[in-house]
């Protein structure tokens, strides 16, 4: 059918029938696109229509509460592009700015781990890369099953390689993430990306197709039969129980990153020569996306002759060519006066450039194809997509599952019993030493790495002249968010936004990934909804704004959800990184100071889970305002120099600090806890932060300590090789080390 | 002194390589694998990355660029090359240096910071540096492990051809725990660690790298008296 179906064929058989359930499409969602057009779409255009309104590409069902998240004027002050841009830019200052965003692609990841996860990367690296900035590091959050189950060994390992072979490939340097394992993402692994990039101001480009007569131009790799329909039938779908992952294989991308690097020198100078109207990467929804978006964003319209795509498989037809996933292309906008310089830069890079079409002032996207119009459409018919307001519905599951406190589990209440505690902590495959992982990354090509894991945050230099940087971390806990997806998605901002204060930056920036279930599901849109609200309240009260994102649904195989898990990333900004501060304890005889307040809160605590396979009660309670002390009482005592070392405090609490502390910078301590041992070293209260200060500066700390308002406590002193806990326990650093380092190369070999 | 840095498609510590050029006191001069012509330098680095994408075996085909006929023969004559990973992977593909590498031992990427020992200062690379002295520089390769057969490798020993060797046991399997060599007259340099990561404590584990640097320009210095 699809073999030349005109728009004049469909006018002439209006009554034909049409797969549109089979690509994704509601009834509803036909009956507009025909009310929209005024006769059936042909077969192109409902390809088209139905990648374009996908959950993926038009985030229908998100879309209501993530307006919430639009920045205030104060929070705006130092944004130069916001959320609906590819990617949020943000001033940084010294005429530089930074754009970051972090991505999903956990279904394809599911379903082809190394394929998957590669074009993970793949994507958000170009997503970067349209804004006009030179990508220069990335990071993964990944969430797996347990460790020990049988798939996890299949899709670990395939993600892993994956996203080593690409970013490697490219040059990028991955400097951090996170790597958790939980039952409830066996069925759905969370495979979540971030790439940050920089440019000059007068850098930044536009995703826009303006000026009739300008010629739109396809370059990068042909457009294959691969990732047909990832957007609509992979990723906005739920997996069936019966294993049918096999019949989606072909949906899943194919990814060459030699292709992407050559890709991305070729498009910087292209920028830099001034020869680009507009740009916009094909990612989802390729060909289909670019276009509809291009022209929807511009000032008219946009003709396109399909027969001029450059084609792996000749094959294809109008449909395939639309929704193809292929990877490592481009699309932009030139003037026709700009078209011979264009095309030699290409040519210098060996990047194949096409002329496809040219921009009209006719506010119609039409599609020819050997000699018939296949397509005509107004663009933001398709670019605008639905918007459902989906009921909501607080869980049934929540108030037996907060009654179930963590009160009734039994402790570890002597010095001997909270040791062993200590050990299994450190020994699990969640709080272990993640090298088996992270060797397996390039963190410092590009030579401008200051901090990379396993630090609290990824710290990259911008200037060598004047030390500006940039830091990165992402932080999400599910289980806070099973709890209570607002106060756990205050928690994972908190956490992250702690992280990046932790290398002595000043936070700027946030992004987001929200990994949840099926939006159908009532109780899921309730999560989701808590979610966006906490989101956006927490970044109000932190006054930093929310820059862009990712929304992933149907996370969910059959009737089982994963925990909601939003992953937080923040950016900061680092005026010296010549000033960094690390994790370890690195120099001796250093005073150990515990920053923050801690309190029994062990509700979806590590401890819980760990030891006991517990999930109960409430998270612990954030605080935004002791956040926010705490990130500026450390930014000014790194400035001055006043820090040996810092390191937040999150999952497995004070113990698992100290001790990671000791492992990292290869020296021990010596410390005294006071009040319930128990809570003082394994409660997970918010915005606390271990820190050891340079000898001889411990008064000036204390004082800035006290103007910031944050409780500060000495524990003791760096030193020696054993973790030494007053009265309680001692642990050699070699039998720490051994229980951290053992567990992922036992899984994973 | 004018040193050479080739990008090849697909290089990508070739920004590094010009970087250490700098901090050593020499001017960096980018050459491109599609000309054929190395512009009157004085040496060359050919950097790391995955030229041409290494889909083919790591190298393979960056031996046949342009740029490569016309440093075969100049390093034939004393050139000072210095191959890095990829770098070394092409010198051998080239057969300015013997053997070649192989996949890891355990087949998957390793990143981590390796010590090595200098067993030959007497190169145009590593003139600055005293036989026996440590280094801690990075590593960071997928195919790395140094394989040649046992009458090569014989030679090279006998030789001193033997760069730098991995002070523990080298973590991919190369043969004899080799790290880099040199050609019999010692201006062609090839090793898999990345002397370019390690130029100062800020970015790397350390500035022991920096010394290849300063090697050849002190050479070139004292040449020059």
């Amino acid at each position: 059918m699809s073999d030349k179906d005109t728009i004049e064929a469909a006018s002439a058989t209006p009554d034909l029938a049409q797969p549109y359930k089979e690509l994704g499409l509601t009834d509803d969602e036909y009956a507009r696109i025909r009310d929209i057009l005024g006769r059936r779409p042909t077969a192109a255009e409902l390809a088209l229509y139905s990648v374009m309104f996908s959950e993926h590409c038009s985030y229908k069902s998100s879309k209501v509460h993530l307006r919430n998240l639009a920045p205030t004027p104060e929070q705006s002050e130092n944004l130069l592009a916001g959320i609906g841009a590819n990617a949020g830019v943000v001033d940084i200052g010294q005429g530089y700015a930074v754009t970051f965003k972090i991505e999903s692609h956990n279904h394809p990841s599911y379903v082809e781990p190394h394929q998957g996860a590669a074009t993970g990367i793949g994507g958000i690296v170009r997503d970067i890369l349209a804004m006009g900035a030179r990508p220069v590091a990335v990071m993964d959050a990944l969430r797996f099953g347990p460790a020990d189950a049988r798939d996890t060994a299949r899709v670990l390992p395939g993600v892993v390689s994956g996203i080593s072979f690409y970013g490697n490939c490219l040059g990028l340097p991955n400097i951090g993430g996170e790597l958790a394992f939980d039952a409830c993402y066996a069925g759905n692994p969370l495979v979540n990306a971030l790439c940050v990039g920089i440019l000059r101001h007068d850098e930044l480009q536009e995703a826009v197709a303006k000026g009739a007569g300008n010629k739109v131009v396809l370059f990068g790799s042909r457009t294959g039969p691969d990732g047909v329909g990832g957007a609509s039938v992979l990723a906005s779908a739920t997996f069936s129980d019966d294993g049918g992952k096999s019949a989606k294989r072909p949906s899943v991308q194919v990814g060459d990153p030699f292709m992407e690097k050559i890709l991305i020198e070729c498009c910087l100078e292209l920028f830099k020569a001034g020869l680009i109207e507009g740009i916009q990467d094909l990612g989802a929804a390729g060909v289909a996306c670019a276009t509809t978006e291009l022209s929807a964003g511009g000032d008219g319209g946009m003709r396109v002759t399909l027969d001029d795509v450059p084609l792996r498989d000749p094959n294809l037809d109008p449909a395939g060519i639309l929704m193809s996933e292929s990877q490592e292309r481009m699309m932009a906008v030139v003037r026709p006066s700009n078209l011979d310089a264009f095309s030699r830069i290409c040519a210098k890079w060996d990047v194949e450039a096409i002329v496809i079409g040219e921009v009209t002032d006719d506010e119609t996207l039409t599609m020819t194809w050997r000699g018939g119009t296949v397509v005509q459409i107004p663009p933001r018919t398709a670019a605008d997509g639905p918007v459902y307001d989906r009921p909501l519905r607080r869980p049934g599951y929540l108030d037996a599952l907060r009654a179930d406190t963590t009160d009734s589990l039994p402790r570890a209440d002597t010095g001997q019993r909270q040791r062993e505690t200590l050990l299994a902590m450190l020994g699990s495959p969640e709080l272990a030493d993640k090298s088996w992982v992270t060797q397996q990354y390039d963190h410092i090509v590009r030579g401008n790495t200051v901090l990379a894991m396993p630090e609290d945050g990824g710290l990259i230099r911008v200037d060598e002249s004047t030390g500006l940087g940039i830091a990165l971390a992402t932080d999400g806990n599910g289980r806070y968010c099973r709890l209570d997806p607002y106060q756990g998605t205050l928690l994972a901002l908190s956490e992250a936004y702690r992280n990046v204060a932790m290398t002595g930056a000043r936070p700027a920036a946030v992004t987001n990934c929200l990994n949840f279930g099926s939006p159908e599901d009532p109780e899921v849109m309730w999560q989701l909804a808590e979610s966006v609200r906490g989101l956006a309240d927490g970044c109000k009260e932190l006054g930093i704004p929310v820059t862009g994102g990712n929304v992933s649904l149907y996370n969910q195989t059959g009737a089982n959800a994963i925990h909601p898990t939003p992953v937080i990333g923040v950016l900061g900004v680092h005026d010296d990184v010549r000033r960094r501060v690390a994790a370890g304890f690195g120099t001796g005889g250093a005073q150990i100071v515990l920053l923050g307040t801690t309190r029994p809160e062990f509700g979806g605590s590590a401890w819980a889970h760990l030891l006991h396979g517990h999930l109960g009660g409430e998270p612990p309670a954030p605080d935004l305002a002791a956040e926010r002390s705490l990130a500026s009482l450390v930014e000014a005592a790194a400035a001055v120099g006043l820090l040996a070392s810092a390191h937040d405090l999150s999952d497995g609490g004070l113990g698992v600090a100290l001790a990671e502390s000791c492992l990292r910078g290869g020296r021990g301590c010596a410390v005294r806890l006071s009040g319930d041992t128990f809570t003082e070293l394994f409660s997970e209260s918010a915005a606390r932060a271990l820190i050891s200060v340079a000898p001889g500066r411990e008064a000036e700390f204390a004082a800035l300590a006290e103007s910031h308002g944050v409780p500060a406590r000495t524990l003791g002193s760096t030193g020696g090789d054993a973790c030494v806990v007053d009265g309680l326990f001692e642990i050699p650093l070699d039998e720490l080390r051994s229980a951290w380092t053992t567990p992922l190369p036992a899984l994973f070999g | 002194m004018r040193i050479g840095v080739v990008t090849f498609p697909g290089s990508l510590d070739d920004s590094d390589a010009a970087r250490a050029v700098r901090y050593a006191g020499a001017e960096p001069v980018p050459l491109w694998h599609a000309d054929r012509d190395l512009n009157g330098v004085d040496a060359v680095i050919l950097p790391g990355g995955f030229s041409y994408g290494d889909y083919l075996r790591c190298g393979a085909i960056a031996r046949f660029s342009p740029v490569m006929q016309e440093l075969v023969p100049a390093a034939r004559s004393g050139l000072p090359v210095l191959g890095i990973c990829n770098g070394f992977q092409i010198l051998c593909e080239a057969h300015l240096l013997p053997g070649a590498l192989t996949r890891n031992a355990r087949l998957r990427f390793i990143h981590t910071d390796v010590r090595l020992t200098v067993e030959n200062a007497g190169t145009a690379w590593t003139g600055g540096y005293a036989a026996g002295q440590e280094l801690t520089v990075p590593l960071k390769s997928g195919e790395g492990a140094y394989a040649a057969d046992e009458a090569t490798l014989d030679e090279l020993e006998r030789a001193g051809r033997v760069v730098v060797r991995y002070a523990a046991s080298a973590p991919n399997g190369s043969a004899r725990d080799i790290a880099g060599i040199c050609s019999e007259d010692g201006n062609v340099v090839g090793l898999m660690p990345h002397p370019e990561h390690a130029i100062d404590s800020l970015t790397g584990p350390s500035a022991d790298g920096l010394g290849f640097f300063t090697s050849v320009v002190n050479r070139f210095a004292g040449a020059a008296k």
